[in-house]
């Protein structure tokens, strides 16, 4: 096993090569000219500007150059500049980081919460009206555009009903708790604040339960399918012929085991949880990286996108790997292919 | 299960069809005929403005009017012109280039294995919208950009499944009896490894049609994909969300992707069932 996750970490620095290099060739190749997007339209037609934006920006250097100044600033963690913001881009993705990791916590929460209840329900009532409703209630969660469910329950439950606040991490006149850990619920928290924590909490309801549904489905099958596995064994007849309820049988025997593969579920769902995050961070007005990576494609703003698409793949990378290794530990039926 | 299979006989169905298998085809048929037909319809143009703005559902607009009083059950029915065959070439361009790389990679082994391997673990080594956003903006918005985009994210999925599939079936027997009976290569390709690849890759692009639909509609409603007024789903949306007290505008184009997406799911189980005798 170690000899594999050898290989695996000797791929990695070549797989992140091939990352930036791929994101390199792409936001490079294109048929925009990102002088337009620097210095605007207007003064396209003048030469002394666009000359000195082109020096500026590093546009009047050749392809392989650029590249090779860019992967030279890469190994330094200096992502480009911004053509927006104006600012560091990997400056700007740390600084949206919190709000993210904050939303797609709570999210992971309601998620396994729901869908580990759901898939022990429909291991439990296999084939049965209860198994068939998690099944559907968990696909209809996957097949939602977060966007549109986002939409839907913002106009249910803050303009109709008025129970839930509306998009944002706070609301508009309130200020954001002295930054600490930058999750504004543990902020507020740390600076005694309780009406701003329940302000963040409420806030985080609405997005954090249409990113859960979205996660959920994966959550329930992985749990279902572990739950019928191990419903199988011997040691549960053993538990139910002593005598233990059935509850106890399913959580205490059942479960506790059924749960072992499935802790690499946030791996296996990290793939949903990016592209929900994406999309309900812009439903949301979410200040996190996912809206800011929908704003930098909005405005074309190349080294933003190549930013956000470098680190989103490293992550996805890591998480792939973490994954990977969790699980060859955790089942040692898992061949080394 | 041996009692509920005698039932089940005297219906004399086939144990693939299901409830939801049946509502799947159904629904996928609604759509691919609404997509092959709309246009003859005795509905409002989607483009043309009728009536009032921002009108609510009525008897004569089922699902209200958008912000330029065009009819939003018009335009959501429309929209499958869109996104239904820009998904069927996404899929099908994605499986013709996959399925050619994996066979080519799992057959000959070596060198060109390992190019295109590597080339599909680097591409799944991106989330996928992220992926689709960089390559969009970057052809600069557009729904068939757009579906280049997705193209890219999509094929290395199908060339892993093809190699798989090839490497698999290319130990068995009677591949081996061919090759001893002097097959050539590319009759032992073609003839007796490709016929026995193709199922787990009809299954998967079953299911992955909806997904791509969604994806379109995402990259739409980010501002990538259609531009207005062409009445695209998630383009819908889109206006949807900024005249967001007219919920109707956005439950039309919603309620459709939706049901695409289940459809195609449903569907796929039941592709699954007929092609992998395993899974039952």
């Amino acid at each position: 096993m170690y000899r594999y996750i050898i290989r695996r970490l000797i791929a990695m620095p070549l797989l992140l090569l091939g990352i930036v290099s791929i994101a390199f060739l792409i936001t490079h190749f294109t048929k925009g000219d990102p002088l337009i997007s620097i210095i605007g339209e207007r003064q396209m037609d003048n030469p002394i500007v666009i000359a000195a934006a082109k020096a500026r920006w590093g546009l009047d250097r050749s392809l392989p150059e650029q590249y090779l100044i860019y992967v030279g600033n890469l190994l330094t963690g200096d992502l480009g500049t911004s053509l927006r913001t104006k600012q560091g881009v990997g400056l700007d993705l740390l600084q949206r980081l919190p709000a993210t990791l904050e939303l797609v916590v709570a999210a992971m929460l309601v998620g396994s919460l729901i869908g580990v209840t759901l898939g022990v329900a429909a291991a439990h009532y296999r084939d049965r009206a209860a198994d068939h409703f998690a099944r559907l209630f968990a696909l209809i969660g996957s097949s939602l555009p977060v966007f549109w469910s986002g939409l839907i329950l913002l106009f249910i439950f803050w303009y109709t009903l008025g129970v839930l606040p509306g998009p944002g991490r706070l609301d508009t006149r309130s200020m954001a708790p002295p930054y600490v850990t930058g999750f504004y619920t543990i902020d507020s928290l740390v600076a005694g604040d309780l009406r701003i924590f329940a302000e963040s909490i409420s806030h985080l309801i609405l997005p954090a339960c249409v990113l859960g549904w979205a996660v959920m489905g994966i959550i329930s099958r992985l749990v279902r399918a572990s739950m019928l596995d191990v419903l199988n064994q011997d040691y549960i007849l053993a538990a139910r012929a002593k005598g233990a309820s059935e509850p106890r049988v399913l959580v205490n025997h059942a479960l506790r085991n059924a749960l072992i593969p499935t802790l690499t579920i946030v791996g296996f769902s990290f793939a949903y949880l990016i592209t929900g995050a994406v999309l309900s961070e812009a439903i949301f007005s979410w200040p996190g990286m996912g809206s800011y990576a929908v704003d930098a494609a909005r405005n074309l703003d190349y080294p933003a996108i190549m930013g956000v698409t470098i680190v989103g793949g490293a992550a996805f990378l890591l998480t792939n790997l973490v994954t990977d290794i969790a699980y060859a530990f955790v089942d040692p039926r898992i061949r080394f292919g | 299960m041996a009692e509920s299979a005698s039932i089940h006989a005297t219906f004399s169905r086939p144990r693939w069809l299901t409830a939801p298998v049946a509502a799947g085809a159904l629904i996928v048929l609604f759509w691919a005929g609404v997509a092959l037909t709309v246009q003859w319809w005795p509905i409002d143009d989607p483009v043309a403005f009728v009536g009032k703005r921002l009108a609510a559902p009525s008897e004569t607009h089922w699902l209200g009017t958008d912000a330029l009083s065009r009819d939003v059950l018009s335009r959501t029915l429309h929209g499958a012109q869109h996104s239904l065959p820009i998904a069927l070439v996404v899929i099908l361009s994605a499986v013709a280039i996959g399925a050619t790389l994996g066979a080519i990679g799992g057959f000959l082994g070596g060198l060109a294995d390992s190019a295109v391997m590597r080339l599909v673990d680097i591409t799944l080594s991106f989330p996928p919208i992220l992926l689709a956003m960089a390559v969009t903006a970057s052809l600069g918005p557009g729904l068939w950009h757009a579906a280049i985009a997705m193209i890219i994210v999509w094929w290395p999925i199908y060339a892993r499944l093809m190699r798989a599939q090839v490497l698999a079936v290319r130990e068995r027997e009677h591949v081996e009896a061919a090759v001893a009976a002097g097959a050539s290569a590319p009759r032992t390709l073609f003839a007796h490894i490709l016929p026995l690849c193709w199922s787990p890759i009809l299954i998967n692009a079953t299911m992955d049609f909806g997904q791509v639909v969604l994806l379109i509609a995402s990259l739409s409603f980010i501002g990538l994909g259609a531009s207005p007024p062409t009445p695209e789903w998630g383009q819908m949306i889109s206006e949807g969300a900024q005249k967001f007290y007219q919920w109707w505008i956005a439950f039309g184009p919603g309620m459709a992707i939706l049901s695409v997406v289940l459809g195609f799911n449903f569907l796929g189980d039941g592709v699954r069932d007929i092609l992998d005798p395993r899974t039952q």
